[in-house]
């Protein structure tokens, strides 16, 4: 759908991506931005109607721009067993799994899901443009690395009715499909791979196909999610639904380490609260030495996320211990179905380590008049919103 | 046959040996694994024609470490000592330095010049010696030790005065053209002298580096080389001697011993597997081996962790000089060169442009149309290495690129005529007194010792790839992302040349590492 040659005659510094076309009619608000070289919509028409779609019906999110690579080749199990922090010769075929990757100094380069499509062969999304590290770390194994940002063409589609979407639009088989699986179904003149995954916190799928068949698979699927509630949505109404659900965002809640420039601004997977993420029963993978040498000497950071007391959401607040500054918060919302004003906050070691009395500064206005409150935070066990269709097989076909 | 050491040297090189020799020397338990069947590495004579011998690697003594040598109990004899360098000249219009003092048609400026000059940074040569002797100090995370070494530096430079502080730091980073333009006319003695300060790196004089490398050769002065010597029996004699001092502290060496793998496991080493499968283990495995060859041959970069892989990789090691051998049934006469200086260093070049015009070529990968010629004939001075009456000749051959274009296979007899066509333009007759004659590229350097692009100082020695940052950071200080696995090498602080410092300094530091 997109035509290479006549986006490169453009010479644009942000290009379409394969359902540009099909969504602009959708674009009331015409709020686009630049994503990674690629147009993204923050909102179509209001945020709040897109976030009801992906809680209540299907949002509709175009994920062609986010940077796919396709790993190839008989050591690519083991050439990614050392890039990644987790054992991926657990990861079996048709499986997909949330991974993060540290450079040397176990600083997290990014984070990303991982596919692995056949014996050989694996996709890495990841939020950074990757090729350069990826590139770097192959010498000494037997793989071939392709990035194939452009040449897929993919949607998430989100929400509690999205199996019933999906269905309608006759795609067979999906009942079964696990949370984290893959299937393939034939379409049209060749065939959709489904994922069921997503970066919602929901039910929900992703739907990647040839760019050749990316505005009949928009077709169908918008015909029919239209007796189902289903939207496309934009990144505010992702990001509101990401907070609730408990996702961190690369670039948000963390740098991505090639990317910091001051000494001390990176953070380790221990201090992000994601030691689930990292194997050290492998016996290499990159950072893992930094890594066991912080495990025995305490993080830095700590990262938690915060139950805040009230509805103002708590954006880019200071949080304080007795009194005493000891973090900053670095994603906040006030989230409507889980009812939660959830904070996501960086707190200092070793501060952070009692979090019985943490609070909130937070400034707020109506009409100019600014008003802050402290506000008593909560660390939260699990995510805010944790709901049990997310992992239902067979989904319900509402 | 599985047997337990405290630790392995990988390479009878005479780093390795002075590292094997003071960790012996300190009571460990060390065993040398040498892959060729003679020890010394680069330091090497070899019979490349029947009764004419040569030194294949290193062609000089000019960095011998005096406190190394007598801290081994080693003492070399000599065939000569303070070897004259006299560029010569097809007309026979040649100049003739010899210590601080130079001869010949030029100006008496550029005779003052010239012994102020080499006095002048004679005193810079001994700040960067009193660095050179110990490990490279880590700046950020140093312990007191660190900050001892540091301030050492810190204060010697201070002691300089204020005037030479100055020029020290003005210079240190800049470039030996700009340098030598400064003090002197004379274009033949400026390319000579640049010659100090490009050897063996991919540097010409315009390059920045130059005027370090011109120092770090100059710190050869302190240990009686402002000169170069001849040893007797050529520089295997070094190697044998350092392997001697080894043994005698009770070092085990195996020569034809050589290693296939660094066993790694969990970014720990645990010995080494040998080509015939034997496994050795020990507590500390080191690496004479120069950096890559460690870590991308030895190690596998699959058993590191990528960003360190990355550093290897990106560490500057491609050689570029050629040397030519040959064997001589007589003495060549080259035109103003007297019987005393016949065993001299003898120099082709031009000016400092002929130089920098022989390095554009490299730069491309192509081999020098005009090479310079560093030229010299030992059996002057040492009959042992050449039948009665008859002759060897060594040539240092600059430039003549690792990596050449074109292919060496396809092109080296091509440039080999033009470097005894270069010969004979100054020596009428050469060619008709050449027996046997062979060139030996960088890539046949790297087949013969082992060493990685064929380099003579297993890695450029530029500011960054110096001190704390040699060979990278991260392997600094003689040890390694890899516990256990140390580094002895030239590729280590601070860098090549036959002076035994990096195995001295690495010995040291793996002797306060607890454990070994």
């Amino acid at each position: 759908m997109l035509d290479l040659n006549t986006v490169r005659e453009q010479d644009l510094i942000v290009e379409p991506t394969h359902f540009t076309e099909r969504l602009k009619p959708y674009a009331k608000t015409n709020d686009w931005f630049n994503w990674k070289g690629y147009m993204a919509c923050n909102t179509f028409e209001c945020e709040g109607k897109e976030y009801a779609a992906i809680r209540s019906g299907t949002g509709v999110f175009d994920i062609c721009p986010m940077s796919k690579y396709d790993i190839t080749g008989p050591d690519a199990m083991e050439y990614l067993n050392r890039i990644m922090t987790r054992d991926i010769a657990k990861l079996n075929v048709d499986r997909v799994t949330y991974v993060i990757w540290c450079d040397d100094n176990g600083y997290i380069q990014d984070d990303g899901t991982l596919f692995r499509l056949s014996e050989n062969h694996y996709r890495l999304c990841s939020y950074e443009h990757a090729m350069d590290w990826l590139m770097n770390c192959a010498e000494g194994f037997d793989v071939e690395i392709k990035d194939t940002t452009r040449d897929i063409a993919a949607l998430a589609v989100q929400g509690p009715t999205s199996f019933g979407v999906l269905e309608a639009m006759g795609l067979e088989g999906l009942e079964n499909l696990k949370p984290f699986g893959i299937m393939r179904v034939p379409f049209k003149s060749g065939e959709i791979m489904i994922s069921r995954t997503g970066f919602t916190g929901d039910l929900g799928y992703e739907l990647w196909t040839t760019p050749d068949l990316a505005g009949d698979m928009f077709d169908e699927l918008f015909e029919a999610g239209r007796l189902r509630a289903l939207k496309p949505m934009g990144a505010i109404a992702l990001d509101l639904a990401r907070i609730e659900a408990g996702f961190v965002q690369a670039g948000v809640d963390f740098l991505t380490s090639e990317h910091v420039i001051r000494t001390g601004r990176q953070r380790t997977p221990l201090e992000l609260d994601m030691e689930w993420l990292v194997d050290f029963n492998k016996p290499l993978f990159n950072g893992r030495k930094a890594l066991l040498k912080q495990k025995e000497e305490g993080p830095r950071y700590r990262f938690v996320k915060l139950d805040v007391e009230g509805n103002k959401p708590a954006h880019n607040s200071f949080i304080f211990n007795k009194g005493k500054q000891v973090g900053t918060v670095t994603s906040a919302a006030w989230c409507p179905t889980a009812k939660t004003n959830v904070a996501f906050a960086m707190l200092e070691w070793p501060y952070g380590r009692d979090t019985d009395n943490l609070e909130a500064e937070i400034y707020f206005q109506r009409e100019l008049g600014w008003t802050k409150v402290m506000a008593k935070c909560k660390p939260m066990k699990g995510p805010a919103f944790d709901p049990a269709r997310k992992r239902a097989t067979p989904p319900s076909r509402i | 046959m599985t047997k337990q050491y405290d630790a392995i040297i990988i390479g009878a090189g005479h780093n390795g040996l002075t590292c094997a020799a003071y960790l012996a020397k300190a009571g460990k338990k060390v065993v040398v694994l040498e892959a060729r069947d003679t020890v010394g590495g680069m330091a090497s004579t070899s019979e490349f024609a029947p009764g004419f011998k040569v030194s294949n690697g290193a062609q000089y003594a000019t960095m011998l470490n005096t406190q190394v040598m007598r801290d081994l109990g080693i003492s070399l004899e000599y065939a000569a000592k303070d070897l004259p360098t006299v560029v010569i000249n097809p007309d026979g219009n040649n100049l003739r330095m010899s210590g601080d003092t130079v001869s010949g048609n030029l100006s008496d400026s550029d005779k003052a010049q010239f012994s102020e000059f080499k006095a002048h940074t004679r005193k810079f040569a001994k700040v960067l010696s009193g660095a050179l002797k110990v490990r490279p100090p880590k700046v950020v995370e140093g312990d007191w030790h660190d900050k001892i070494n540091l301030m050492k530096l810190g204060l010697k430079m201070r002691l300089l005065g204020t005037d030479d502080m100055r020029d020290l730091m003005r210079i240190a980073t800049i470039n030996l053209y700009d340098v030598l333009n400064e003090r002197f006319d004379n274009g033949q003695l400026k390319a000579a002298m640049s010659l100090d300060g490009i050897y063996g790196n991919h540097l010409a004089p315009r390059s920045p580096n130059t005027v370090l490398n011109y120092l770090y050769r100059r710190t050869g002065d302190l240990h009686g080389f402002n000169d170069p010597a001849l040893v007797k029996g050529g520089m295997g004699k070094v190697g044998e001697a350092f392997a001697e001092a080894a043994k005698k502290a009770g070092v085990e060496i195996r020569t034809g011993a050589k290693v296939a793998s660094i066993n790694v496991h969990a970014e720990v080493a645990s010995g080494v597997t040998l080509e015939n499968g034997d496994v050795i283990e020990a507590k500390a495995i080191v690496s004479g081996a120069d950096p890559k060859t460690t870590f991308q041959k030895l190690v596998g970069a699959r058993n590191i962790e990528a960003g360190f892989v990355r550093r290897i990789r990106n560490f500057r090691a491609k050689g570029n000089v050629a040397k030519l051998q040959v064997a001589l049934k007589d003495l060549p006469k080259f035109a103003g060169v007297d019987a005393k200086d016949a065993g001299g260093r003898l120099v082709i070049t031009g000016d400092m442009d002929y130089v920098e015009r022989a390095f554009n070529h490299a730069k491309y990968g192509e081999y020098s149309e005009k090479p310079v010629l560093d030229i010299n004939i030992p059996s002057v001075h040492d009959d042992s290495l050449a039948p009665a009456g008859k002759h060897v000749m060594t040539v240092l051959v600059q430039y003549a690129p690792y990596e050449l274009r074109a292919g060496w296979d396809e092109n080296k007899e091509t440039f080999k005529s033009i470097v005894m066509d270069l010969i004979e333009t100054h020596a009428p007759g050469f060619k008709d007194l050449v027996e046997h004659s062979e060139l030996l590229t960088p890539a046949d350097l790297e087949a013969e010792f082992g060493v990685h692009g064929g380099h003579w100082h297993h890695g450029e020695l530029t500011l960054n790839q110096f001190l704390m940052t040699r060979p990278v950071p991260t392997a600094t200080q003689y040890s390694t992302p890899v516990d256990n696995l140390y580094l002895a090498s030239a590729g280590t602080h601070p860098g090549g040349g036959v002076s035994g410092l990096c195995g001295h300094n690495a010995a040291k530091q793996i002797l306060r590492t607890k454990g070994v």
